[in-house]
């Protein structure tokens, strides 16, 4: 098997372009994806492949972009939206919570909502409180819609492909920081599922669910901790909703330690799902420790590099508290 | 819809009789010193010295000193992310602006905002905005407080051509018309919203005649003349001061640099750009101020020194400042109790 290797950002536009060419039904519509290639380069050249109608650059209106996405999935098309950052998604949630998310239910099963929002996220570019966020989590409360975020480039063309071949809207999350990263893609179409977590590392000290670019972090971490004969388990959680609960108690009754690892606001976000999710469930009986979690500051993302840092989990902070955790006891 | 005039004896134009010499002589150093800010931050940029990135309006500073000029510290604006020729049209200080792009302490942000947050409340500015649109609704509300309380204040807010594609500024347009509020939208079109133009983007040519919608006056100027961009700033400055309410100013214009830095300008020709920047407002100002008498080329040249003197100092005075500690991270996501 050739061992290709492609960035994040090729991989997605890779998985566009082979969903084009596979399905008419399939184009793409967002600000400045066209002759400007994207402001993350992710559509890249496909304007010129696949014409100014199935790379629609639109005027910058998100709800009305965003809305009008949902507006065509539910007549038969397979629209692909890019959110420029997925901040702006804040002008758009009317279309995607009350529409997209809910159609399908309120109508009795009689319409699907194909449609997928691209959504550029996270910090560590110096763009401050505004093109910084990580807000995943928010849609995770809402019944409906599918909210994934993948860390490799090979799951981001897979998510990618099985969120257009699924009926319901999905959300993808991509965190910025990635695009550049490069990993294997195998060339064919194929589907990463929708539903999954992955275990990264196997261990048997703890249990460390992370999420997007925090996967890699915390691999650095256990790589680092290994040398001090920590040996951590690093599940990749990629699915926000719905999340997999059955890997995680899985680990977990084997680990007897969790920390979970994200970018986003600490409060209210991912790691409470997780958390609550272990404490429900058989694995809680089996815990030797309080559940960690490590996520971003209760604030804003600040422009100064100083605190921009100091306002997301850092390689250092994973490995202080994973270090604290694996000695902690109830 | 109005159109301004520019058919009268040019030295008789209101501009030129209701100006003193030093007011004319503060607009040309106000214009200076955005050009002279943004090329000096762009430089420090390409040198590594600041992150994140940032819209340089290097070519529109007509429209930010013309509309401001006549603006106290009382009046309001709410500004843009292309926003530095907004700040400094206001009243700001390039040296702290300079240091807020350094990311210090120092920086009219404290170093939390950026390029893009540049605000300083002091001088009226309620800030630049990372979210097109984001000021519409803002500089309206700013007008409504004014309103209410009996203020003789104006708002006025600065958007882009893209902006206006946004739900926001209808939505704000009509309140303001609907209430007869003090508020004055200026919209620097620069005929593009980052790599789409505007006539892929927006279905009417002038973005002025939008304002018939919300029955207000709409005027369009010559974005690169700072009388024309002035005189009607005057006349929606009268009106909304007496009650009138809002007005809809359509400057054209044009940014010579890209959108950001990350710009390959894929979508427009260099000779567009070219043509664009022999109608450079700066030049085009000095001359007219050595046509008409105001000033001799030393006057003029004595303004480009003391701009010259004022951004080294700011850039030196923000490159000693300080860094802000990691453990300050959470200041002032809420209001301290007891402070102000
Ligand atoms: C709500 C929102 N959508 C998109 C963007 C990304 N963006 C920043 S500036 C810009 C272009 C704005 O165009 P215009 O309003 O004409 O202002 P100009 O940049 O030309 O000054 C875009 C698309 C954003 N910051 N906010
Ligand atoms: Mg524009």
């Amino acid at each position: 098997m050739s061992m290709r290797e492609l960035s994040f950002a090729q991989a997605l536009n890779e998985g566009m372009a082979q969903a084009m060419e596979a399905d008419p039904r399939v184009f793409i519509m967002g600000e400045d994806i066209g002759v400007y290639g994207g402001a993350f380069g992710v559509t890249g050249e496909l304007v010129h492949r696949f014409g100014e109608l199935r790379v629609r650059d639109t005027p910058i209106s998100e709800l009305g972009g965003a809305g009008v996405a949902v507006g065509a999935a539910i007549a038969g098309a397979r629209p692909i939206y890019e959110f420029q950052f997925s901040d702006f998604v804040s002008l758009a949630m009317e279309q995607i919570v009350n529409q997209a998310a809910k159609m399908r239910y309120m109508l009795g099963g009689k319409i699907s909502v194909p449609v997928v929002f691209r959504m550029p996220c996270g910090s560590g570019t110096g763009a401050a409180a505004q093109h910084s966020q990580s807000l995943e989590a928010w849609f995770g409360h809402v019944p409906g819609l599918k909210v994934v975020e993948p860390s490799t480039p090979e799951d981001a063309k897979g998510m990618l492909l099985a969120a257009l071949d699924d009926p319901d809207p999905v959300l993808i999350f991509e965190h910025k920081l990635l695009y550049k990263t490069k990993g294997h893609v195998p060339e064919a179409m194929y589907h990463t599922p929708l539903d999954k977590a992955v275990v990264r590392r196997a261990g048997k000290d703890a249990t460390v669910a992370a999420l997007g670019i925090m996967v890699q972090k915390c691999l650095d971490a256990a790589e680092i901790l290994a040398g001090e004969g920590i040996d951590l388990e690093v599940i990749d959680l990629r699915c926000i909703r719905p999340i997999d609960a059955a890997t995680l108690i899985e680990s977990v009754k084997k680990t007897t330690r969790l920390a979970c690892v994200y970018e986003a606001v600490k409060a209210f976000g991912i790691g409470a799902e997780v958390s609550a999710l272990i404490c429900e469930s058989e694995a809680f009986d089996y815990l030797d420790a309080p559940i960690m979690r490590l996520g971003g500051t209760d604030s804003p993302i600040p422009y100064s590099p100083i605190l921009e840092k100091a306002a997301v989990p850092q390689v250092e902070d994973i490995v202080a508290g994973l270090r604290s955790l694996v000695t902690k006891r109830f | 819809m109005l159109k301004a005039k520019t058919t009268k004896p040019e030295n008789a134009r209101p501009f030129y009789a209701r100006h003193s010499k030093e007011q004319l002589r503060n607009a040309l150093r106000r214009m200076w010193l955005i050009r002279r800010f943004e090329e000096v931050a762009e430089d420090s940029y390409v040198r590594g010295l600041t992150h994140g990135t940032m819209h340089l309006s290097i070519g529109q500073e007509a429209s930010a000193v013309g509309i401001c000029m006549d603006l106290t510290n009382s009046d309001y604006i709410t500004s843009t992310h292309r926003g530095h020729g907004h700040c400094i049209g206001k009243g700001a200080e390039v040296k702290f602006m300079f240091a807020e792009f350094f990311g210090k302490e120092e920086g009219y942000c404290r170093g939390r905002g950026g390029s893009m947050h540049i605000a300083d409340p002091a001088t009226g500015n309620l800030g630049a905005n990372g979210i097109v649109g984001g000021g519409l609704p803002l500089a309206t509300g700013a007008a409504l407080a004014i309103q209410q309380r009996k203020g003789q204040d104006v708002a006025v807010c600065f958007f882009g051509d893209g902006a206006n594609n946004e739900g926001a500024f209808h939505e704000s347009l009509n309140i303001a018309a609907v209430w007869k509020l003090p508020v004055i939208y200026v919209c620097e079109n620069n005929q593009y919203g980052m790599s789409v133009s505007t006539e892929r983007s927006t279905a009417v040519k002038d973005i002025a005649t939008r304002a018939a919608a919300y029955n207000m006056p709409g005027v369009i100027v010559d974005g690169n003349a700072i009388a024309d961009v002035n005189e009607a700033m005057m006349a929606a400055i009268e009106l909304a001061r007496n009650g009138g309410g809002p007005s809809l100013i359509e400057c054209k214009t044009y940014r010579t640099r890209g959108h950001s830095r990350s710009d390959r300008n894929r979508y427009r020709t260099k000779e567009e750009i070219e043509d664009w920047k022999v109608k450079d407002p700066i030049p085009a100002f000095e001359n007219e101020l050595q046509k008409f008498g105001v000033f001799n080329l030393a006057e003029i040249e004595a303004v480009r020194a003391q701009v010259e003197t004022e951004v080294a100092e700011g850039f030196a005075f923000a490159q000693s400042g300080t860094n802000p500690l990691p453990q300050s991270v959470l200041r002032d996501v809420y209001t301290v109790s007891g402070a102000a």
